[in-house]
């Protein structure tokens, strides 16, 4: 169950070849979330690689950590992740979106890896109160994590859950936001303004922790450092819509845009670059 | 909800009047929990309303509070099943059923984790209090979701069968009931075991199965098919028929998904006439549910749905509603003998 032991330089390169894998798994796919998967790319690898205390062969054991994946639209950077931990091969990828393949367009329990079916904005949350509340009641170790999506904040259910998890002093529940300030229409505060994010948060009894949502110092000291207790943990990670690729980032189109051959060979040379960047 | 002809109906047939369904709910769940401590029950300001108030007492650790927030009460119930809890959500129907239907469609039903609803005081339970109180959608919108069983039972002991059998289910369940004293349907009369074509004068676990009707009373004119706290009227009715020389079959669908497709089909191949009964609006609910499998197996006999009718809910206590659309002894007794015309 422990963490397997990975430096930054060692991260930045593992997220450049994983941002190349899920633009490709999308081209594939004919579909997918690119910029929203860029965007929350480095928390999830953080999450797997230096955090969660689950791997393959403890998935079924009841300590293990738990992750919901609440923004589920982003479900390609989930994948490429949990392929990447070797939950599932990575040739089962080439399926997603297929027909009979069980790899949809949302996280399901029927990829090995995934707690829980999302999709609909607004349930990660709750589910993940209830999965804290278990942990509570049995005391055992396990801590549970969800990543919610700034415009999904808009869905009552995020703030009925907001006030039952510091209610029920749940400080073994982790919220991170992925804080891109883009959604389908445009910028978040445009559609339906949300700030101030952290003061909003504290006053509804969190412990709150803003950072760079693509700094692995950041992301790890941030989701490892317990809150106080009694305290649920909302971790505002600011991060680029479409990160990693210049033409993607803060452009809105990209919220479910397919690159095309050309945007794609463009998007993996510049990612090259990147890999190679870091492996010197 | 009686009137005093049902009553004596009730009394001739040696039924006796038990509890509220409610009640034998709350004191079910409380024992199965005070030997089980893995059994939570989840409440949206409820436990009042729920009967749970001395469960919460004798059990704090095992009973969660959200405050009135359905769609939380929905997600945690999902959260606490997926991590090994028998975890029962308990708030009214009409709330339950409609504010947090995406949370039991996804949370519930489509990451298939083995929670347990709990519909209280359905139907027109709430009665006088208006239509945002009623849950006459519930088995319509509920049937038409996969991976859910759906439960409605007529009487104490088929609550107590039912919530003993959602306390070890492995798949999503939603029970719903209501709040008025009950009269004991099981108690008198002999119950067949279909399957097994084997008769039971004992009643016990052997004669409750989750998805299998149970036959209260047998009879070849007329077969009622009803399900809830509707069956009891359709067994006092069948009483009064049998003075009026119509021997009325009733069938109890405590189970209203799966659906017991085999004991419709006996009841209207063997049946002159077919009566549906239930709590709910006439659309999508049980009456639906008989038609379709009539029709699509060629059964073809005199049917009538006994239901809410598609309007403005007639306004007044729950045995006002019944008596205004027929769900009663009186109500259901004569719409035999007007279908029987038919036959």
């Amino acid at each position: 169950m422990r963490p397997i032991p990975i430096t930054d330089h060692e991260l930045a390169q593992k997220a450049a070849a994983l941002r190349q894998r899920m633009l490709r798994l999308i081209v594939q796919a004919g579909a997918g979330h690119t910029g929203g998967g860029l965007s929350c790319l480095d928390i999830l690898n953080v999450l797997y690689n230096r955090v969660l205390r689950v791997s393959p062969e403890t998935f079924t054991d009841p300590h293990r950590d738990r992750y919901v994946q609440s923004k589920g639209h982003c479900v390609e950077a989930l994948y490429v992740v949990l392929a990447d931990r070797g939950f599932f091969p990575d040739a089962d990828l080439d399926t997603v979106c297929r027909y009979q393949s069980r790899y949809v367009g949302h996280p399901t329990r029927k990829i090995p890896g995934i707690e829980m079916n999302t999709g609909a904005l607004g349930h990660g949350l709750p589910i993940c109160l209830g999965m804290a509340l278990a942990g509570k009641m049995d005391a055992a170790p396990f801590r549970v994590f969800t990543l919610l999506g700034d415009g999904e904040l808009a869905e009552g259910s995020n703030w009925e859950a907001a006030m039952a998890a510091a209610h029920h002093r749940l400080d073994n529940l982790v919220a991170i936001l992925d804080h891109n300030t883009l959604q389908i229409t445009g910028h978040t505060r445009d559609v339906m303004s949300n700030e101030p994010l952290d003061e909003k948060w504290r006053a509804f009894g969190w412990e709150v922790r803003t950072i760079n949502g693509h700094d692995y110092a950041e992301l790890t000291r941030a989701l490892t450092e317990p809150p106080p207790a009694g305290k649920p943990l909302f971790i505002i990670a600011n991060t680029v819509k479409g990160k990693g690729v210049s033409f993607m980032e803060n452009v809105g189109k990209w919220h479910h845009g397919v690159p095309s051959e050309a945007e794609l060979a463009a998007a993996l040379a510049e990612l090259d670059a990147t890999i190679h960047r870091f492996s010197t | 909800m009686f009137t005093p002809a049902a009553k004596s109906m009730a009394e001739q047939l040696g039924l006796k009047l038990g509890r509220a369904n409610l009640d034998e709910f709350a004191a079910t769940l409380q024992s199965l929990a005070e030997a089980d401590r893995n059994i939570v029950a989840v409440t949206s300001d409820s436990r009042g309303s729920g009967k749970l108030a001395p469960f919460g007492k004798a059990l704090p650790k095992q009973l969660v509070e959200v405050g009135i927030a359905e769609q939380n009460l929905v997600g945690i119930t999902a959260g606490l099943a997926a991590c090994g809890k028998r975890a029962f959500g308990v708030s009214p129907s009409c709330f339950l059923t409609a504010r947090s239907l995406e949370q039991i469609k996804n949370d519930i039903c489509y990451s298939n984790v083995p929670a347990v609803l709990v519909g209280i005081s359905s139907g027109v339970s709430y009665g006088a209090l208006g239509s945002t109180h009623h849950s006459l959608h519930d088995l319509a919108v509920l049937r038409a979701i996969h991976n859910l069983t759906i439960i409605a039972p007529a009487d104490n002991f088929e609550t107590r069968a039912a919530i003993q059998a959602a306390a070890r289910t492995t798949k999503p369940m939603f029970i719903r009931f209501g709040k008025a004293a009950m009269y004991d349907c099981s108690s008198t009369f002999q119950c067949r075991d279909e399957r097994a074509g084997r008769s039971e004068l004992d009643i016990g676990m052997s004669s409750y199965s989750v998805g299998q009707v149970r036959v209260l009373r047998d009879g070849n004119d007329l077969a009622f098919i009803a399900t809830g706290e509707t069956v009891i009227h359709a067994l006092l009715a069948a009483g009064q028929l049998a003075g009026q020389g119509v021997s009325a079959r009733v069938l109890s669908m405590h189970t209203v998904k799966p659906f017991d497709a085999a004991a419709v089909l006996k009841a209207g191949r063997e049946c002159r006439a077919v009566i549906t009964v239930e709590e709910h609006s006439v659309h999508g609910g049980l009456g639906e549910a008989c038609a379709a499998t009539l029709l699509q197996a060629g059964v073809s006999v005199p049917f009538r749905i006994v239901a809410i009718p598609d309007e403005d809910t007639v306004t007044g206590a729950q045995a006002d509603i019944f008596r205004h659309y027929g769900i009663s002894m009186e109500g259901l007794a004569e719409a035999a003998h007007t279908l029987l015309k038919r036959a």
